[in-house]
């Protein structure tokens, strides 16, 4: 297995889901014991790639590298670095633990976990792919389950949000298809001569040639990737899909949503645009700290304004991932290892703050912030908790959050010096809604309603304390997961920054 | 025009006349074997099934033989023509199939069962001629014998006031537009004096044709196939005469007439026209009937309830992808095309098969009734989702990697704006193919729905086609490679 480590850890949960079909429809617990068994097997080996990764390296490791289709010169071709190593570990712990958080899903369970792992199999290939054909074929392939995902165990707008999640990402996607097309007629191969989709001969300039001569059509491809990638993030203003999914998604769905596919954005931006062209990245670098200014802002104000608290949560994303923007349009080395550990916090930040909605919806069936009330006498256990996600959250100090969010500001400041005053705001309007709703839904009087609730389970508990000492650990001493980046992206920035 | 033509065809020529000899054979022996065996329909289908079963095996090896003309230069043996002919083959043996399985043809009080079989081996043996004519008269007489079988089959159920009016529309349209065509035929044949393609190329080239009537006739011969590959503005017969006629037809006539109508575009217009492609605005011609079908085809389909007529827009959309591949009359868009066909062939029957496995249990083909579907008919609604994805072109199906291969096209001559307004249209088909995922799916199984059953046999058939639609997404290079060779070997050329 550690020969062909990423091939396991992508296609190990598409043999789980064929497992899944052939389970018998009401042994419902054998369903979900497989689909753990098979999202454990890219867990340990996420465990194992962690402990062996090379830290000093700045190309790819774990390289396999085949022949796909000859004559068009497509290659199976995975890969990682450490932009992705961050990414494919997020990937694989929390799609573990939304299986485990969804293990009281009732409805169609086999359609249910079949889904969630090739939904699982498409995000690691997203992030190991390095043929940009197959990269693409990934990134396809995750709509598909999402769509069904969401439309069928969504709450009561489900069809609505699933049509707008998927018309979004596909009309994102395709724009990225001609870019693909467009670079594979125009980069050469240098061995061959011929075409190609490999992206690290696409990375090298000397391969460039034809139309990608000419600045003005860099400049047109640049423009599709980059509304392909800001829909996924999402970029205001292609973010108003996210809300609609996330409110209506089943708690795992929308975990993996903010937790993984909105990085996915991100990721391609840093592994595809930024390498490939360089220049059209640093004369976009202002355009793109301007964004990320208004999505930290605009995304706060939203979340202020919602009486939802998982449309509170999305927002609050919308708003994170900004903060991601700013740092990567910094352009220095602080700015985009700042950004990355970002994705990562984001992930595990907002995980835990979707997960801790769930919880509370599982048993009061709403999710109005308005509707609870001094809930911290009835559920204490649960109130810590959530309470811990959303300091993280705001980003309070020696928790993750703090960590990132100050390495994108440090990196910004000197390049980007008003937007990042500016974007300092989102921090206090941050602070504003999470205290405000913290307020309302955990102190005051206590409502008689909810005299019966439970406390947090130990299944729960499971779920959500692995993350939060993630988060703990990292605000402490963040190094474990910064030395894995910091060689490739330092990299990186030589190579776009010069 | 030669004299040639009178020569009597050899035995030798006949040999490769093969798959099209069974069908035309098949023809006539369902049709006895309708007449001896009264009421005993069995014994036509499989004289049929047989035949189309032989047929699409004789196609398969023929897939690699040498090119050269039959029949004194009127019939073509090459790769293209063997490429269609296992299309085409392979179309009929899926349509017998699922005919045999589809109530609307096989219902109790339904007669001439029989014929209907003699017909598929009829309408199929004469779109192989079809897809092989090289000259203007076998054009001609193939086309006229596919439309004629067409007509009979589209008003197959005659008690039935819509396929009557189906089949009616369907003539008329199909005789104007042949009207039209054969203006553009005698005006190519005024100007150049020569009947056979590879005179028309030559007569063309060497003389100094008016850009003006190459233009014309482009247009005239364009509207004869456009008709019957359903292009905008010759499409309205598509959605009323796939809604009137039985569901196994409908499937049948949305890709083998279909198929071989580009055959014949492709082996018209790139033998004839390719010398003097600088001299005509052809590319711009085709770039604004493609951009005209596929986003008229997705517009329309966007509003429909009846599951039959959205997937008859969705044909119509189909057309105008293809046409992207025929911009230029390059070799790599008409492999984009071919393969496209093949692939085509398969999501689209494909689709069709799961109406007729609903049509079957629920008499209907109305979205609503399709509600929850997913969970009254698992299997075949898991593989109709593989078709519908397919259909979309989304990736790892066969239908992404077909529409690959005509942007890529596309992109690499440089026509961007075509490109994007492809992806489009690509990405507004997703709004309707989901349409029928989320009745299926997210839409709650109303009280007392029937029950669906769904014969063993067609979930074969079915799976046949959802089996390759989802292998060709991941490993396509061979069959890409069959359709890459079609066009290289083309004769006469």
């Amino acid at each position: 297995m550690s020969d062909h480590i990423l091939s396991w850890m992508t296609f190990f949960p598409v043999i789980g889901a064929a497992v899944i079909c052939f389970v018998p429809k009401d042994r419902k617990e054998i369903v979900k014991t497989v689909a753990a068994a098979a999202a454990a097997v890219p867990l340990i080996l996420a465990v194992q790639l962690f402990r062996d990764f090379d830290r000093t390296v700045t190309g790819f490791q774990y390289v396999e590298h085949y022949e796909w289709i000859k004559t068009f010169n497509i290659e199976y071709f995975m890969g990682i670095d450490g932009l992705s190593v961050p990414m494919v570990l997020l990937t694989a712990f929390l799609s573990f633990l939304c299986i485990i958080a969804s293990w009281r899903i009732d409805k169609a369970v086999k359609g249910y976990f079949a889904l969630f792992l090739l939904l699982e199999a498409g995000m690691m290939g997203v992030f190991c792919a390095l043929d940009f054909f197959l990269f693409y074929v990934f990134w396809e392939v995750m709509l598909l389950p999402m769509y069904f995902l969401i439309g069928i165990w969504g709450g009561p707008r489900k069809e609505y949000a699933a049509i707008k999640f998927f018309l979004y990402t596909l009309a994102g996607s395709v724009l990225m298809l001609l870019a693909m097309i467009a670079f594979y007629y125009n980069v050469t191969d240098p061995e061959t001569g011929g075409h190609t989709f490999n992206m690290l001969h696409m990375m090298d300039q000397a391969n460039h040639g034809g139309i990608l001569d000419v600045s003005n059509i860099r400049f047109i491809i640049w423009i599709g990737l980059f509304i392909g990638f800001a829909i996924k993030v999402p970029i205001f203003p292609f973010h108003t899909w996210l809300p609609d999914a996330h409110v209506e998604a089943p708690t795992a769905v929308s975990v993996i949503l903010a937790g993984v596919l909105l990085k996915m954005g991100t990721y391609g931006i840093l592994r595809i645009s930024y390498p490939i062209l360089p220049d059209q990245a640093v004369n976009f670098m202002i355009p793109l700290a301007i964004l990320g200014a208004i999505n930290i802002i605009y995304g706060a104000f939203c979340a202020m304004a919602q009486s939802d608290m998982k449309k509170l949560v999305a927002y609050s994303s919308v708003s994170h991932m900004g903060y991601v923007l700013l740092g990567m349009a910094a352009m220095n080395s602080t700015g985009i290892n700042g950004a990355v550990f970002q994705m990562f916090n984001h992930g595990t930040i907002t995980a835990m703050m979707f997960l801790c909605v769930g919880v509370i919806y599982d048993r009061a069936h709403h999710r109005d912030i308005d509707g609870f009330g001094g809930l911290g006498w009835q559920m204490p256990v649960y109130t810590s908790v959530f309470s811990f996600a959303l300091f993280a959250a705001v980003g309070l100090p020696g928790l993750s959050g703090f960590v990132s969010e100050a390495m994108v500001f440090l990196g910004a400041f000197p390049v980007h010096r008003t937007i990042a005053i500016v974007s300092a705001l989102g921090i206090v309007i941050g602070a504003a809604y999470v205290l405000w709703m913290l307020q309302r839904v955990f102190l005051g009087p206590k409502n008689d309603k909810y005299d019966e609730l439970p406390d947090i389970s130990a299944r729960e508990l499971i779920t959500l304390v692995p993350i939060g000492l993630i988060v703990l650990l990292l605000g402490i001493y963040p190094m474990p997961v910064l030395n894995l980046m910091k060689a490739s992206l330092n990299h990186l920035i030589k190579v776009v920054a010069g | 025009m030669s004299l040639e033509i009178l020569n009597i065809p050899s035995w030798s020529d006949m040999g490769r006349f093969i798959p099209e000899a069974i069908f035309f054979c098949a023809f006539l022996l369902a049709l006895l074997g309708d007449l001896v065996a009264r009421r005993r329909p069995v014994v036509p289908f499989v004289i049929v099934l047989a035949g189309s079963l032989a047929a699409l095996a004789f196609a398969v090896t023929g897939l690699c033989a040498e090119e050269q003309t039959i029949l004194g230069e009127l019939v073509a043996v090459d790769g293209m023509a063997a490429f269609f002919r296992v299309i085409f083959a392979f179309v009929a043996v899926i349509t017998v199939l699922f005919s045999w399985t589809s109530e609307e043809i096989m219902g109790r009080d339904r007669e001439h069962k029989g014929e209907y079989y003699a017909l598929i081996a009829l309408m199929t043996g004469g779109m192989m001629v079809m897809a092989a004519a090289r000259d203007l008269l076998m054009l001609y007489l193939s086309l006229e014998l596919v439309s004629l079988t067409s007509y009979v089959m589209a008003g197959y159920m005659r008690n039935s006031l819509r396929a009557t009016e189906a089949s009616v529309k369907y003539m008329i349209f199909g005789a104007v537009s042949s009207g039209v065509m054969l203006y553009g035929l005698s005006l190519v044949y005024g100007l150049t004096g020569e009947m056979s393609f590879a005179g028309i190329r030559d007569a063309l080239a060497a003389g100094e044709a008016d850009p003006l009537a190459l233009l014309t006739i482009s247009v005239l011969i364009f509207a004869g196939l456009g008709y019957k590959i359903a292009m905008v503005p010759f499409h309205f017969w598509c959605p009323d005469v796939y809604e009137g006629s039985p569901t196994p037809v409908a499937a049948f006539f949305s890709v083998a007439p279909k198929a071989a109508g580009f055959a014949l575009l492709i082996r018209f217009f790139y033998t004839t026209l390719t010398p003097v492609i600088d001299r005509v605005d052809f590319p711009l011609l085709i770039a604004v009937l493609s951009v005209a079908t596929m986003t008229y085809g997705n517009l329309a389909a966007v509003r429909q309830d009846n599951v039959k007529r959205l997937l008859a827009y969705s044909s119509i959309a189909h057309v105008g992808y293809l046409l992207m591949g025929f911009l230029m009359l390059t070799a790599e868009g008409l492999q984009a095309i071919l393969f496209y066909l093949l692939v085509y062939a398969l999501m689209n029957l494909g689709a069709f098969l799961f109406v007729v496995a609903v049509n079957n249990s629920l008499r209907s083909e109305h979205l609503d009734d399709y509600a929850g579907l997913g969970f009254r008919a698992p299997w075949i609604a898991v593989m109709m989702i593989v078709f519908l994805v397919s259909l979309t072109g989304l990736p790892p199906t066969a239908g992404f990697i077909g529409k690959f291969y005509l942007f890529a096209e596309v992109i690499r001559r440089e026509w961007y704006w075509l490109a994007v307004v492809g992806v489009i249209n690509s990405a507004i088909s997703l709004y309707f193919y989901m349409k029928i995922a989320k009745a299926m799916y997210f839409a709650k199984t109303p009280e007392n729905a029937p029950k669906v059953t769904v014969a063993p046999l067609h979930y074969v058939t079915m799976a046949a086609l959802a089996v390759p639609t989802l292998a060709l997404g991941l490993f396509w290079g061979r069959f890409k490679d069959l359709a890459d060779r079609a066009i290289e070997h083309f004769a006469g050329l």
